[in-house]
């Protein structure tokens, strides 16, 4: 009797188990499934592309040839977009979580939050039709005071419809994606730990160094993978701001191109073979991605031992 | 290396919330004062405002004087970083830095303020603040481990090293033993008896067996009804306050007839 009552297991809570774990391994499976159908439709539709002889690909030297400027632009791009808004970013999130008064730090977050809502073309379009005006003096100054540098070289373009412009434009569209992931996680930091930098004498800049940042730190990599990817992928406001062209160490001459953009710019008219180059592009921007967030995850699991999750 | 503490007058406000009155208080120097009393009569508060960790929490502050042998904490001028440095803590849950190792964590206080410290220099002080929190001989293979990886009364004694290398003059400990079990709280209990021949050691504890058993004297904190001031209701020798105390309400908390 006991026995049969022990190994019963009827009643209403075991199917509402069954169905939450059915409703979450469906979920989990279907992520995978799309994520395994767009890398086969890329790379089944990539092949002609990658297979082709070399003469018959854009540019007429092969797809190797064709994608590396534009896989360097991509890069050039986001990174200029990180190295702005990165700093940027953190200091935004530290000065809402640990420095402003209450009223003007839930304000200020409502505010970087609205940037985030703002269509991509209207970003695009602003950084065409002004951004790009204003900053050129800027570039002459460059091209004139810092010009041996490589990537200041001039002539500067006199539209400013530049790389470095499209770098900026995108690095104010991952600005918000960036301040606030990592100022929910400073707020996220225990209590316990700020008290404890403090009670051994540290001023707030120090308890910040000693507690808040190594705590935030893998929540800060990955917001900044998130920003990364978002620009990466960025297509509308770089394919109007940038006066694209072939690749070119400065970054304030026109030139230079993203996958993104190229792809873009180039789909509509594209047939047959044009078709496939521009999706093995948009494979290899997949890959370039993918590669991102794997040493991205592994910065964060390096340190797990000091992560305090033990 | 250890001072005196009087508080003259003291009043603590949460914005307009009158949270512990009118507190007058001499503290000795190389002691061990407890503060008792239940829960939410102002004791951790107060301890709090021995060096100004009340302003951490928005809207904390303070009226009367707080000396540190005759210099005023709330002096004008005065800074909170200098008074902290001064004046360590030890707080209910143990705190080490989880992302420091167990030696960067001693060294933690030390290096703040830019100061420059040889690895030698540092090697002996980690060691001598280690022995004197009684964890050298648990840790001293494990130096570079982070300290997260200890047990919770490791992790405290971890923490009071942390204090002491800093060298304070006075330590403040709020409810250090509460989140330990009996042979670490016993640890702690002796640490304590060994750290005020150099330090003076204020310590709040719910636990009255042992505020008899580590202080030299003992305040009695007590609260009239909620929405009410705490209030010092009698301070003398711990002797006196748990055999013969002068207050009615003193001798009920410590005979256990409330609280």
């Amino acid at each position: 009797m006991t026995a049969t009552t022990l190994t019963s297991t009827q009643g209403a809570g075991r199917a509402g188990d069954k169905v939450f774990s059915g409703a979450a391994l469906a979920a989990g499976c279907l992520i995978l499934a799309v994520l395994f159908g767009v890398a086969l439709f890329l790379v089944v539709q990539a092949v002609p592309a990658l297979t082709a002889p070399a003469d018959k690909i854009q540019g007429g030297q092969g797809f190797f040839a064709y994608i590396w400027p534009i896989v360097i632009g991509t890069l050039f791009a986001a990174v200029i977009a990180l190295v702005i808004a990165t700093p940027i970013a953190i200091g935004v999130a530290l000065f809402i979580s640990h420095f402003a008064p209450r009223g003007l730090a839930s304000g200020l977050g409502y505010v970087v939050d609205l940037l985030a809502a703002i269509p991509s073309v209207v970003y695009g379009a602003w950084g065409a039709a002004f951004l790009a005006k204003e900053i050129s003096p800027a570039y002459g100054w460059l091209a004139a005071n810092m010009g041996w540098l490589p990537i200041f070289e001039g002539p500067a373009s006199t539209t400013g419809k530049t790389i470095l412009t499209a770098g900026i434009v995108l690095a104010v569209m991952v600005l918000p994606i960036i301040t606030s992931l990592s100022r929910e996680i400073f707020l996220q930091t225990p209590k316990l730990h700020e008290e404890a930098a403090l009670a051994l004498g540290a001023t707030r800049w120090e308890m910040i160094k000693m507690a808040v940042l190594p705590f935030a730190r893998p929540g800060i990599i990955s917001a900044i993978m998130l920003g990364l990817g978002r620009a990466l992928g960025e297509t509308m406001a770089v394919a109007l701001v940038l006066s694209s062209g072939a690749l070119t160490a400065s970054l304030i001459q026109s030139g230079n191109q993203t996958i993104a953009a190229e792809i873009a710019l180039n789909f509509p008219e594209a047939s047959g073979l044009k078709v496939s180059t521009l999706i093995a592009a948009g494979l290899v921007l997949f890959v370039i991605t993918l590669a991102v967030n794997m040493i991205a995850r592994w910065v964060i699991t390096r340190h797990k031992d000091f992560s305090g999750a033990n | 290396m250890s001072k005196r503490i009087d508080v003259k007058d003291l009043n603590v406000y949460y914005g307009d919330f009158l949270a512990v009155e009118d507190v007058s208080i001499n503290i000795e120097a190389k002691s061990v004062t407890a503060f008792i009393g239940p829960s939410g009569c102002g004791k951790s508060t107060f301890l709090r405002t021995l060096n100004r960790m009340h302003e951490v929490i928005p809207g904390a502050r303070v009226e009367g004087e707080v000396l540190l042998d005759g210099d005023n904490l709330y002096g004008p001028g005065v800074d909170p970083v200098t008074v902290r440095s001064q004046i360590g803590m030890v707080f209910q849950r143990p705190n080490p830095f989880p992302t420091m190792s167990i030696r960067d964590n001693v060294l933690a206080g030390v290096k703040l303020n830019n100061k420059k410290i040889s690895k030698g220099e540092a090697d002996v002080l980690v060691e001598r603040s280690l022995k004197g929190a009684n964890l050298w001989n648990e840790v001293k293979d494990r130096l570079a481990k982070p300290g997260s990886g200890l047990s919770g009364g490791q992790q405290q004694r971890l923490c009071i090293a942390r204090a002491i290398a800093v060298e304070p003059q006075v330590i403040l400990m709020d409810e250090p033993c509460s989140a330990l079990d009996p042979i670490s709280t016993l640890a702690i209990e002796d640490l304590i008896n060994e750290l005020k021949d150099q330090y003076t050691v204020v310590i709040v504890t719910h636990n009255m067996q042992q505020a008899a058993r580590v202080s030299d004297k003992t305040a009695f904190f007590n609260i009239a009804g909620t929405g009410k001031p705490g209030k010092l209701i009698e301070y003398g020798d711990t002797h006196t306050i748990f055999s013969n105390p002068v207050q009615k309400a003193t001798e009920d908390y410590v005979s256990g007839r409330f609280g």
